[in-house]
């Protein structure tokens, strides 16, 4: 499979965005094509995995919208995707961290990692 | 038609500049070296045998070492003939990825994976009954009627049926090259071409 890295190498953009992982809290610049026009749009949230290697990663972000959670899907090598910045590292223990849906209010807050 | 074999690496999708995403699959192709040249005062025909992947000496026989011999490389795993090359070749000459350098469009045969004994539904895209109930008892996926009955008084031949499914030698025209890696000999099609992972194909132009 080691070929395989290679096409990926040549098409992912993975270098390009700060590193980050579940529990972060990040912010998603994406352009969104209206017609002719194109603007961008920000969707900040909170990192509930990440999936998929090179070309095809993925990460799922999570937002509180109101009263309800909006989950949305990137792919990390979307042309679509403008700028990714992490605010804030948070401290969780395991690499998907599905468990925030059923949790709201002040449960669902995360530590913040330090370094 | 000019070509080379090759060999399927895997599947994966990249994003085009309208930012589609568009399913590929890898093939590592070649380099391939000349085997053989027939031409017309010879062999009757014009063609350019090539050869695909060193094979030890040990486990081939006297006849494909010989052959290789004569263009000064080991016996190949895979062999095919074609013909149509814009340049001459000699014998023991190596042709590259770099022969599909300025294609867009590329023909790919490869034999497909085997599915085993099949029945109608999946071999033949018979539609089945789509209901569970009003009568139907364990016929869901039967083909129903074979033909008429006392004439003809037989089951035509070439009839659909259940059998072995898969195996075969199957052609992809007109698959997109997305990219060609020349360094490492590797070749990005758009869509999926026959056969398993590491299975022999042969590309054409």
């Amino acid at each position: 499979m080691d070929l395989m890295k290679l096409v990926q190498q040549e098409f992912t953009k993975e270098g390009e965005y700060p590193k980050f992982g579940a529990g972060d809290t990040v912010t998603v610049d994406y352009k969104i094509k209206e017609g002719s026009k194109e603007r961008i749009q920000q969707f900040r949230g909170i990192v509930l995995q990440l999936k998929g290697t090179g070309i095809t990663k993925t990460f799922t972000i999570r937002k509180m919208s109101g009263n309800v959670g909006v989950e949305r899907i990137f792919p990390l090598n979307s042309p679509f995707i403008d700028k990714i910045e992490v605010n804030k590292h948070g401290k969780v223990r395991r690499a998907r961290i599905f468990y925030l849906r059923e949790l709201t209010g002040k449960k669902a807050r995360i530590k913040e990692r330090r370094f | 038609m000019a070509g080379l074999i090759g060999k399927k690496v895997g599947m994966t999708s990249i994003f085009s500049a309208e930012g589609k995403n568009i399913p590929c699959t890898v093939i590592e192709v070649g380099p391939c070296v000349v085997t053989q040249v027939k031409t017309i005062e010879k062999d009757g025909y014009e063609a350019v045998q090539i050869g695909y992947e060193d094979k030890k000496e040990k486990r081939s026989n006297k006849a494909q070492i010989g052959h290789t011999k004569k263009a000064g490389t080991l016996p190949k795993r895979k062999v095919a003939e074609f013909s149509g090359f814009k340049d001459d070749h000699q014998l023991g000459d190596t042709l590259t990825v770099e022969l599909f350098n300025d294609d867009t469009w590329l023909d790919i045969t490869g034999v497909s994976k085997g599915k085993g004994f099949q029945g109608v539904v999946k071999r033949h895209g018979f539609a089945g009954v789509n209901d569970a109930t009003h009568g139907q008892h364990n016929r869901m996926r039967a083909p129903g009627s074979l033909g008429a009955s006392s004439y003809p008084a037989r089951v035509f031949k070439g009839m659909r049926m259940a059998g072995r499914m898969g195996g075969d030698r199957v052609k992809v025209q007109s698959l997109r090259v997305m990219k060609i890696i020349a360094e490492s000999n590797l070749l990005v099609v758009k869509g999926s071409v026959p056969g398993p992972r590491g299975g022999y194909l042969i590309i054409e132009k």
